[in-house]
């Protein structure tokens, strides 16, 4: 029986079931059902968001920080910006945020009527390698559509070369990471090829039919840590994660011809030269300017514009989203969005009848 | 008269119970698959039988083939099997025939405990010691031995429950005759278990296809890999499903879908092969 007791005690993380166990095992061996406080809690102060797992890091310092200014509880579950788009429509969540707009056909399956884009940050994403040796990297859109649909299969191609005069290239072979889950990473990564380099033939999405002889791995981090472990690899991944992975990152030719670092400025530079739509949805890869990092991607916060329920903890936590939250951004790697984008959203959070 | 009457109401209650529970399981069966199959559908009705046959699996063409992760989730599920069978088999006879008596239960604890570990620390337990410790890297292989470890407590638990139903009296039958330990399991256990351990086999290699988290993690999540070259990535369709299904649109979720219900059908099969493999070898059994 003691036996019993210390092995249950053991696997209670999991629950005893197995079938020859004592039935007599202590009541704390049965996991209780979950309390869930979602819908009852809402009616108070508190909002729930969900979706992009890009500006997840910016949400949880966003909420935290609000949290000392208001009574308002905001709970942000991340999940990725498709969820982020479903829960929205369906009106499961409050606000929801995305990398991406809805497609057009999409449009119509959002219930709750009218709603906003807002936009929130920008972020860089790097691309990152593992080269003994070579410290300092510089690639163009065409060298980075070749080695990732595996037409450059060396370092020291003459391609990657040709990038950069006088650097000392080792004869490795190039890993290739990316993706395994579908991510707005992703499509950012590939929109850029798309728009920058006519090499690129894998087109743009969340998920891209990959050369069989690469690599993947679970999320951004997922991603770090493959090239972080292999010799000659490379892959894209979030200034966020790049830095906190410690990865060498390349700086990338901008439309300018501009060889130019991922950080949080270059980032806000990109966002100082897209073209804003009348909805506040733009396109950041591939901005113009001298200083703008091309692959840049924007990410967005939707909300009605006469929400169903907490109505003004959702204004109020929007406004702080685009007003005290952006000082916030360039700690965490990311960028803030840039004065002019930041009074449009203003403009756009006071449209929310809150 | 009265007790009669009581009884046969009783019977008739029992019945009924009876009858809705096991109506019941093949109306969700029922359900399941044909919901399934009509979201499928879209998928299905524009790729026809290129669903099964295609390589290419790719959603900004819409173009959507299955076959690399059928063979990914056949074949690493075959690896698992051959990899767990010999050590299954083995413990459940060193515990059933062989073990002395004050072992046997801590072995089966240790057996029991493994099978209530979630996958998903399986799957990070191999990626951080299969394959960079080991050097196995992403692939096939690894995604087999990680099933290999969680089916065989299935196995190995099935196979002594199955070997224990030996009689004794035919044990030592073959005992009394002269047998040594070895001719005695191969001429009386042996023969009695082997359409049950066929069954357990297969509710393993049943499980190892359907595991996804644990392989999500470890097999590499590469596109069109049709091969036997055991240290390639590959993927399997529970893994796609995992990995894609948050981002993917409606035509992608609906492919999603069409994989689920292939590998519906694929478990079905093989379930119903053990089936009839087990029913034979019981009747063959019989007829000696």
């Amino acid at each position: 029986m003691k036996i019993w007791l210390a092995l249950c005690s053991v696997a209670l993380i999991t629950s005893c079931k197995s079938k020859d166990r004592p039935t007599d095992q202590p009541a704390g061996g049965s996991s209780a059902p979950m309390v869930t406080g979602g819908d009852k809690a809402a009616e108070g102060g508190t909002i729930n968001g969900s979706g992009s797992t890009f500006q997840k890091q910016f949400q949880e310092a966003a909420i935290e920080a609000f949290g000392k200014t208001s009574k308002v509880k905001v709970n942000y579950g991340g999940g990725g910006s498709g969820k982020g788009r479903q829960d929205f429509a369906d009106m499961v969540t409050d606000y929801g945020c995305t990398d991406a707009p809805y497609k057009d056909e999409d449009k119509a399956k959002v219930k709750g009527g009218e709603f906003v884009y807002v936009p929130v940050l920008l972020g860089a994403i790097t691309v990152s390698y593992n080269v003994d040796g070579v410290d300092k990297l510089q690639l163009s859109a065409d060298t980075i559509a070749k080695i990732f649909d595996r037409e450059i299969k060396k370092w020291n191609d003459p391609a990657i070369a040709a990038d950069n005069p006088g650097a000392k290239l080792p004869d490795t072979d190039i890993t290739v990471a990316h993706r395994a889950d579908g991510s707005g990473t992703t499509e950012q990564f590939t929109k850029y090829l798309v728009a920058a380099s006519p090499a690129w033939k894998l087109k743009s999405g969340a998920t891209v039919e990959w050369p069989a002889d690469t690599q993947a791995g679970q999320g951004n981090g997922g991603v770090a840590q493959i090239i972080k472990s292999t010799k000659g690899a490379i892959g894209y991944v979030d200034l966020p994660d790049a830095k906190g992975t410690g990865l060498h990152y390349a700086s990338i030719k901008n439309q300018a011809g501009k060889y130019i670092e991922p950080s949080s400025d270059s980032a806000s530079a990109a966002g100082e030269g897209v073209e804003v739509k009348d909805d506040l949805t733009f396109v950041a890869v591939n901005a113009k300017g001298d200083a703008a990092y091309p692959i840049t991607a924007p990410s967005w916060c939707m909300s009605y514009t006469k929400p169903a329920k907490n109505a003004a903890a959702v204004k109020a936590y929007f406004k702080f989203m685009v007003g005290d939250g952006q000082k916030q951004l360039k700690d965490l790697d990311f960028a803030p969005l840039p004065k002019s984008l930041q009074d449009k959203a203003a403009a756009v959070v006071d449209k929310i009848q809150g | 008269m009265d007790l009669r009457g009581k009884r046969a109401y009783a019977d008739t209650g029992f019945r009924w119970v009876a009858i809705v529970a096991a109506s019941l399981v093949l109306l969700i069966l029922g359900a399941i698959a044909v919901s399934m199959t009509a979201r499928s559908w879209p998928v299905l009705g524009r790729m026809g039988l290129d669903f099964f046959t295609s390589r290419r699996w790719s959603p900004a063409d819409k173009l959507y083939g299955a076959l690399p992760f059928i063979w990914g989730t056949l074949y690493t599920a075959a690896i698992a099997v051959a990899i767990s069978v010999p050590i299954s088999l083995g413990v459940a006879m060193f515990v059933t025939q062989i073990a002395p008596r004050k072992w046997r239960m801590p072995i089966i604890y240790v057996l029991d405990l493994l099978a209530v570990v979630p996958s998903v620390v399986f799957g990070l337990w191999g990626v951080m010691v299969l394959s960079q410790h080991f050097g196995l890297g992403r692939s096939f292989l690894t995604a087999g031995i990680i099933l290999a470890v969680m089916i065989t407590p299935i196995i190995t638990s099935l196979a002594r429950e199955v070997i224990e139903t030996t009689p004794q009296n035919e044990k030592e039958a073959a005992l009394a005759l002269g047998a040594t330990k070895w001719e005695m399991i191969k001429g009386a256990v042996w023969p009695h278990s082997k359409g049950g351990l066929v069954g357990a086999v297969m509710l393993g290699l049943g499980r190892a296809m359907g595991e996804t988290i644990a392989v999500a993690l470890v097999i590499g999540s590469s596109l069109g890999q049709i091969t036997l070259h055991a240290l390639q990535p590959g993927n399997s369709m529970p893994a796609v499903i995992a990995n894609e299904w948050g981002e993917a649109d409606d035509l992608h979720k609906s492919a999603l879908i069409a994989l689920a219900v292939t590998l519906f059908v694929i478990t079905i099969v093989v379930n119903l092969a053990a089936n009839g493999i087990v029913q034979r070898s019981i009747k063959r059994s019989r007829g000696k």
